[in-house]
């Protein structure tokens, strides 16, 4: 996706502020990109409109993926490939496996988990992270708002932000 | 001010449960007496197949297979005498004693945890599990009743003859002071006898405690009685940890007495867990249906359903322990347990079923969102993990107390009705005695804004 480049920020002081201006700015026909808070604010994704995330369905897929991988090692080299009794049990001994099979899944599924959040935060070695402002992780709410991406003006942005009980509205530039 | 709720056990609802309890009393008549005359009564030999290494034969446990088959040689002794009829009505009701006996302490243990923990969420619904504890002194009753009536059918080690100087059994007689203490080996068990009596006896008094300082939380508010019930609360899983293992020693593992395990307390414990939660969960389900919990939301549905999911990994974690070690070490006095359930014609179905309904059905239905927070899914996998469970005990002790003399028909159903019913019965008794949930509980408040 894409990123703006011109951006109004407005920044918050309190969160039961910030999720009354959330609903109000949403009301008003402004399009919110992105919130951050310094704290995980309870039902905020509720009143942004957020859908459920795929993520647990990424880590799912992610996991089994580790679990098909160590299967069909253990299985293609221990049990056909090179076929060796060990301990008297089959060649294919499934439980033998599944404390390596546990392991794999888990492996794999927080490694993806960890690629995934450095993609969608834009920590890739070639990305470039975005600081809209450096107190969002310290005590203020920042909501941005992506200029391009709405049809309001400038102007009229900045007057609902502030009517919503935004401490400061700010603009902010990125290359 | 949030207004107190009752439960009112109506009367149609308690015709409902004696006719259920009816019916099964009829089916397991039923079912006792066509056993009585089919051809399991006549096959005398099959007794001792679960029982391998008892006689001193703890040196050829792989004859297990020929053993039960040419066991024609005269082995029958005295306390081999019960038909397997009889034997099989004694095994059933065990097992339903024990798991229903462990149902009711998991009530009151999920009580005490909610309390030593200082969970919020659960403050109103922890009422529904606790009304399993009022089951208790039945339980009680009923295991010791069917303990001495039928103690000789279901534990070998209760043979005087295995304690003799001569000829006896040197595994069995070594742990003699576990099961006679402080008298001779093959005398009354007292041990064993006592530690059942001194579990309900103090299981019972500190539910009663709890019970009693919950209900005047009603009458006089305020955080002095939250904090006597946390006080309390631990007093009574610090007894639970020790009683709930022990208790699995005795009324389970000892009946398999030549073998044993030391995850055996634990994984007693995670099937008890595991089934308490489903059924406290289903119960909580089925009052939100009638429109009562009005205290009660998706959320805290959600969070019963996670500990039903979480508990489910738990015991396959706690099985796969077990088994794993077995399996992989192969020392044949510790693989007989697993020949008699795995590599046995008769349970190896029971066997997998066991896994299939215990892990892989709840764990891939329950692991979306959606599946927790829907009561239509929980309706069918909260009652289909209580059975599962049901099955674990049947597979813990019908191998050792029956053998190949054992099997799933109207006799075990009707049991299972039986048991159910009376339960039931008694919980929501004891549920329609005091409101559904204390209103002034320190953090209903808390946990009414639980959101997940």
């Amino acid at each position: 996706m894409s990123q703006g480049t011109n951006y109004v920020l407005g920044v918050y002081e309190d969160e039961d502020v910030l999720m009354d201006a959330i609903t109000a700015v949403r009301e008003s026909g402004v399009k919110i990109e992105e919130v951050y808070s310094p704290f995980p604010v309870h039902g905020i994704d509720d009143v942004l409109g957020y859908k459920r995330s795929w993520l647990s369905i990424a880590a799912f897929l992610f996991g089994i993926t580790g679990t098909c991988l160590a299967l069909t090692m253990m299985i293609g080299m221990m049990g056909i490939d090179w076929p060796m009794i060990i301990g008297g049990k089959d060649y294919i001994p499934i439980p033998s496996f599944i404390p390596v099979t546990f392991e794999m899944t888990v492996l794999l599924a927080s490694f993806g988990m960890v690629g995934t959040f450095f993609v969608i935060s834009n920590l890739k070695p070639w990305g470039k992270p975005r600081i809209y402002d450096i107190r969002i992780t310290d005590d203020k709410h920042v909501m941005a708002i992506d200029l391009d991406r709405n049809d309001k003006s400038e102007a009229d942005i900045k007057k609902v932000l502030q009517s919503s009980g935004a401490s400061e509205v700010n603009n902010k530039k990125f290359d | 001010m949030i207004s107190e709720e009752r439960y009112e056990f109506t009367a149609t609802a308690k015709k409902r449960l004696i006719i259920t309890l009816l019916v099964g009393v009829v089916l397991s008549v039923l079912g006792y007496f066509t056993l009585g005359s089919g051809d399991h009564g006549s096959g005398h030999g099959g007794d001792d197949h679960a029982e391998v290494v008892e006689n001193g034969h703890g040196e050829e446990p792989y004859s297990a297979e020929e053993h039960g088959e040419s066991d024609e040689h005269g082995e029958e002794e005295a306390h081999h005498g019960s038909s397997p009829s009889v034997k099989r009505l004694l095994s059933n009701l065990w097992i339903n004693n024990v798991f229903f006996a462990g149902l009711a302490i998991i009530g009151v243990f999920f009580f005490a945890i909610q309390y030593a923990s200082q969970a919020g969420w659960s403050a109103g619904l922890k009422r529904i599990p606790f009304a399993f504890g009022s089951w208790l002194p039945i339980a009680f009753v009923l295991m010791l009743v069917v303990f001495m009536v039928g103690g000789h059918d279901l534990f070998h080690w209760i043979h005087a003859d295995l304690y003799a100087a001569e000829g006896g059994d040197d595994i069995v007689k070594g742990k003699a002071p576990y099961f006679f203490w402080p008298l001779e080996g093959g005398a009354f068990p007292l041990f064993w006898v006592g530690r059942l009596v001194i579990f309900f006896a103090v299981w019972y008094l500190l539910f009663r405690k709890l019970r009693s300082l919950a209900f005047s939380e009603d009458i006089e508010g305020g955080t002095t009685k939250w904090y006597k019930l946390r006080s309390t609360s631990a007093i009574f899983l610090v007894f639970f940890a020790v009683s709930s293992s022990m208790a699995a020693w005795d009324w389970i593992m000892s009946i398999d007495v030549h073998w044993f395990s030391t995850m055996f307390g634990w994984y007693a414990f995670a099937s008890w867990w595991v089934a308490g939660l489903a059924l406290s969960l289903f119960i909580v389900v089925m009052l939100k249906d009638k429109g009562l919990l009005s205290v009660v939301n998706e959320n805290h549905i959600h969070d019963l359903g996670k500990f039903v999911f979480a508990f489910t990994i738990f015991w396959t974690y706690i099985w796969f322990s077990q088994f794993l070690l077995i399996y992989y070490a192969h020392i044949p006095e510790e693989t007989v347990y697993f020949l008699d359930r795995w590599k046995d014609d008769h349970y190896a179905p029971v066997f997998y079923l066991n896994l299939i309904i215990n892990f892989f059905f709840p764990f891939l239905v329950l692991m979306t969102r959606d599946a927790k927070r829907h009561t239509r899914i929980l309706k069918v996998v909260c009652p289909a993990v209580v059975f599962g469970h049901w099955l674990d005990f049947y597979l813990m002790i019908s191998p050792g107390t029956v053998g190949d003399n054992g099997g799933f028909g109207f006799l075990e159903i009707g049991l299972i009705l039986v048991y159910v019913s009376a339960f039931l019965y008694v919980t929501f008794n004891a549920l329609s005695k005091a409101p559904l949930f204390a209103k002034n509980h320190p953090m209903l408040k808390e946990s009414l804004h639980h959101h997940i």
